[in-house]
């Protein structure tokens, strides 16, 4: 019969990065979401830690917490301004809403695990199945944010007088409610501008994610996958899905918690 | 094969029971971590205790995301470490700009 039919002299010497073989043993598509996710892990970390380099610079806010109000004179404290629930107004409730966007997230990354494992048993119903869920869940956690930003831009009944500089290089002193990028209720201008900016780029990751759980799921449920004869998207998207959720670990302890 | 062709020509795996229970296991302990974050916020005085109970329970969350949801413990130990040494480099940046902060609050206040 026949012999070594290749052309390169294939020595069993050869070290792991001698060629030939995947160190890394992992698929090019697997391995470049890696790195994308690393990426994007310093592109968050710098958003979180430009928060701590600001928040640091800022005086604390001194009295208790229950007596506090907003000023631009001092940093909020995140649980007297993020204590609103939706349908039922003018209750204090802190951190009762964000805790339920948390566990919304956190849920749908679970679905998402069991469509990746359901993907390695190629079993087409259950990837289908819990891909949906997962989408239903990044879906209704986008529209939590939405009302969050909502509630967060239009602000409470009261407000807060802030003192700060106008257009003309004048000091006005007024009431403000809500929030926009020049002037909050809550704190000083950075407070605002770094609660848009860091739920806001993790909300647009969110939104990009759900645009792919659509394009997994609807390439599952009508076959692509099968026919492609793995399931490999659904883990990479699965990759992408859970770094979304990673990231609001970390935004939910170091804004809201903190 | 027919491109048309839409029937099952993978073999369907039955489910694995223990892995599907190990997954609501590491769910439960998520939740459970959260919950416990919570009752820290609501009983406890702010200060540099209180942040580095939250910053450690944090990590616990973020090992048990990255380790059994994004598998990364199953891959090669050469992938698991090119995508942890670079993180590093945050240690240093954490460093230059929380002194800064603080350099910038003596002089503005």
């Amino acid at each position: 019969m026949s012999t070594a039919t290749t052309s390169i002299n294939l020595s069993s010497k050869r070290g792991i990065w001698g060629g030939g073989n995947e160190p890394l043993n992992a698929s090019y598509g697997k391995l470049m979401m890696w790195f994308f996710l690393l990426s994007d892990i310093f592109t968050f970390a710098a958003f979180l830690v430009a928060y701590g380099a600001i928040r640091v610079s800022y005086p604390p806010y001194g009295g208790p917490a229950d007596s506090f109000v907003g000023s631009n004179e001092y940093w909020p404290v995140p649980e007297m301004v993020f204590d609103a629930i939706p349908f039922v107004h003018g209750i204090h409730a802190p951190l009762v809403f964000v805790g339920l966007m948390t566990f919304i997230l956190i849920m749908s990354s679970v679905t998402m695990v069991l469509a990746v494992e359901a993907g390695h048993r190629n079993d087409r119903k259950d990837v289908t199945k819990w891909l949906l869920w997962t989408l239903v869940g990044g879906l209704t956690f986008l529209g939590c944010q939405a009302w969050e930003w909502g509630h967060f831009i239009h602000g409470t009944d009261g407000g807060a007088t802030i003192t700060f500089i106008g257009n003309f290089g004048n000091m006005v002193s007024e009431t403000v409610f809500g929030a926009n990028l020049s002037v909050n209720e809550y704190g000083p201008a950075a407070f605002a501008q770094l609660f848009f900016f860091i739920t806001g780029f993790h909300g647009f990751h969110v939104t990009i994610g759900v645009f792919l759980l659509f394009l997994a799921f609807y390439q599952a449920a009508v076959g692509v996958y099968e026919r492609r004869g793995h399931y490999e998207m659904v883990e990479k998207i699965g990759l992408y899905w859970h770094f979304v959720d990673l990231v609001w670990v970390f935004v939910f302890t170091f804004f809201y918690l903190i | 094969m027919d491109i048309q062709d839409n029937k099952s020509t993978l073999e369907v795996a039955p489910r694995n029971a223990e892995k599907i229970k190990k997954i609501w296991k590491i769910a439960a302990i998520l939740l459970i971590v959260t919950l416990i974050e919570y009752v820290f916020a609501f009983n406890m005085e702010r200060g540099v205790l209180l942040y580095s109970i939250f910053i450690g329970l944090t990590l616990v969350k973020a090992g048990y995301i990255m380790m059994e949801f994004m598998h990364l413990k199953d891959e090669a130990k050469v992938l698991v470490w090119s995508i942890m040494l670079p993180l590093i480099f945050l240690v240093w940046l954490i460093i230059a700009l929380l002194r800064e902060g603080t350099d910038i609050f003596l002089m503005r206040w």
